[in-house]
């Protein structure tokens, strides 16, 4: 009897958790039944929930030059990660296994740079970027971007480093190994999971970062969240294509967080939660 | 060393034949390990302390762009106007508040969430995978979706349940400025909080539970004596990152308020005084007050939050 009542209101909590859930997941689930609905069904008073997918939202989000913006969100964060994790890489490595004076200190320095408000670098970057006229350029955008999250990559960085035994150094080290070598020969190899979610949460932060992008960009290198952004002024209905957009802008990295679901709380917590 | 090292230095290791040759090798293998350090610091120092230093100069001047010979030093005559002519206050109120309710709203939404999903249940990994993702959504999507999907007043899905219930329709983004944009965020950083909680609650020992069941303690007695404070740490975490991002926010405001009825978070203030204004100088200064701000916060949502939060349960 116990135990049968214990299984009942056990299914109970369960049924309770998939409602809760569903709920909360419900608005990412209505923008992409709304991105294959035909506009008229889209912004119709009345949802519809069932209904024969068309593509016309998706077409027309093409139509209005989001390829250019999603190549231009690409280079910056693949650019700016790229640069993240080489400057990370070493920097880590000093401060793990290689030590240096005042470990600390350089790591509050970094941690202190991460809490930088964007609002507090932005003016003098774009007065700068503007007198040299470096303003709207892409690989501009992504030095800054790679300024912006070295930070977070080389915390967790470390954090995987740590772990790497101290016996598989020495032992490179005993056999003569320099210490580029040792870096890129025995360390790499043993905390590549950790520089591929290092890379990961580095690429997700520039892909979805607006406001640098809004000011720091206009035309030519402008990115997938203004472009986005840009849809507030619209007019008429536009719930179909903006849901279209809205998909395929936050695919990438909804499928990236998903992969890396077990190294995301790494990342976000800068290394301190495993 | 002034660090507790938990591996041995390599310094101790090089093998030298005299005191002075040690010395002249410690100091050679001490050059090239800050040279590993040195780029990413240098890099930093270039790209974000400069500026920052820069954005206080510039907070020190008369600066507008619609009048570029007009340039003076201004002494801290930005901050004066700043505070009187009534834009500092309420836009610090409207940073602070919103801060505030999302990561409190976002920790309790969490923690429910963490607590269910640590269950173990069929299907809980694709429940797992469907919760983190408004967290891995654009923000200015997130924003966007919001604001026409489920917010407006015609086809919005809130409106069109509130008719289902004859309730009157609400036009979120006028009538709930503050609300709209924090429900938003908490619905952002609800998955982000619950990823570290779930961290947490695995670490927890499960035999002290077990235990904790065994001499009687009921469900919520154990949850409050013994999950809460093991969590304390976990809590922490959240919400000190979970503030210093949320005190930037910018793009909810932008797309879902404009900045109105008292949602003019600092960073919408500086962009909308820089950007459309053209006043450089004051821009700066509100970039510094943002500074001043998250370092504050940053040190108090440690202290005050937590012991509201855990009174009674530590200890």
């Amino acid at each position: 009897m116990n135990s049968s009542n214990r299984s009942a209101r056990g299914a109970l909590v369960t049924l309770a958790t998939w409602i809760l859930v569903l709920v909360f997941f419900f608005p990412v689930l209505w923008m992409f039944l709304n991105g294959f609905k035909p506009e008229s069904l889209a912004s119709s008073v009345n949802p519809t929930f069932f209904f024969k997918p068309v593509t016309e939202g998706y077409q027309l989000a093409m139509d209005r030059g989001m390829a250019g913006y999603l190549q231009n969100s690409l280079t910056a964060a693949v650019t700016s990660t790229i640069i993240s994790v080489l400057l990370a890489i070493p920097a880590a490595y000093a401060l793990s296994i290689r030590r240096v004076k005042n470990v600390e200190n350089s790591l509050s320095f970094f941690i202190s740079t991460r809490f930088m408000p964007l609002a507090a670098i932005v003016l003098p970057l774009f007065m700068i970027f503007k007198t040299v006229g470096l303003l709207d350029n892409i690989y501009v955008l992504a030095i800054v971007y790679g300024a912006m999250n070295l930070p977070v990559t080389v915390w967790m960085m470390r954090s995987f480093l740590l772990e790497v035994p101290f016996e598989i150094i020495e032992a490179a080290r005993v056999d003569g190994a320099g210490m580029f070598r040792e870096i890129v020969r025995i360390v790499l190899p043993l905390v590549l999971p950790g520089v591929a979610a290092a890379a990961l949460i580095s690429f997700i932060f520039a892909w979805n970062e607006y406001f640098l992008a809004l000011l720091l960009t206009s035309s030519a290198a402008r990115t997938t969240p203004p472009f986005l952004g840009s849809f507030v002024d619209g007019r008429g209905q536009f719930l179909a294509v903006l849901s279209a957009a809205a998909t395929i802008a936050a695919l990438p990295v909804i499928i990236a967080g998903w992969v890396a679901q077990k190294q995301l709380v790494r990342g976000l917590s800068m290394g301190a939660i495993k | 060393m002034t660090t507790t090292t938990t591996k041995p230095t390599e310094l101790e290791d090089v093998p030298a034949a005299t005191a002075t040759d040690k010395r002249r090798v410690q100091r050679k293998e001490l050059w090239r390990n800050r040279g590993l350090l040195l780029p990413a610091v240098i890099f930093l120092i270039l790209l974000t302390q400069i500026p920052f230093l820069t954005t206080i100069g510039f907070s020190l001047t008369k600066w507008n762009l619609l009048y570029p010979n007009d340039r003076a030093f201004a002494g801290f005559d930005n901050y004066t106007s700043a505070l009187t002519s009534g834009d500092l206050w309420p836009s610090i109120v409207a940073t602070v508040l919103i801060t505030a309710f999302s990561v409190v709203l976002a920790l309790l939404f969490g923690l429910l969430f963490a607590m269910l999903l640590d269950r173990k249940f069929r299907g809980r990994a694709l429940a797992r995978t469907l919760m983190i993702t408004p967290f891995l959504i654009m923000p200015a999507a997130a924003a966007l979706i919001w604001k026409y999907s489920m917010f407006d007043t015609n086809i919005g899905m809130l409106n069109w349940l509130f008719r289902t219930l004859h309730l009157p329709v609400v036009s979120w983004s006028t009538e709930h400025p503050m609300m709209t944009v924090v429900i938003v965020l908490t619905w952002q950083f609800t998955p982000f909080m619950m990823l570290i909680l779930l961290a947490g609650l695995q670490g927890q020992d499960k035999g002290i539970l077990e235990a904790a069941q065994v001499d009687g303690a009921g469900a919520w007695r154990t949850f409050t004596w013994i999950t809460l404070p093991h969590l304390r740490m976990y809590i922490e975490i959240g919400v000190l990152l979970g503030s210093v991002i949320i005190l930037q926010v910018f793009d909810p405001i932008a797309i879902l308020t404009k900045g109105t009825g008292g949602t003019k978070t600092l960073a919408y203030l500086l962009y909308e005084r820089a950007f459309i204004g053209l006043d450089v100088g004051q821009a700066a200064a509100y970039g510094v007050v943002t500074v001043i701000l998250t370092i504050i916060v940053a040190t108090i949502a440690l202290k005050s939050v937590f012991k509201v939060f855990m009174a009674g349960g530590s200890r």
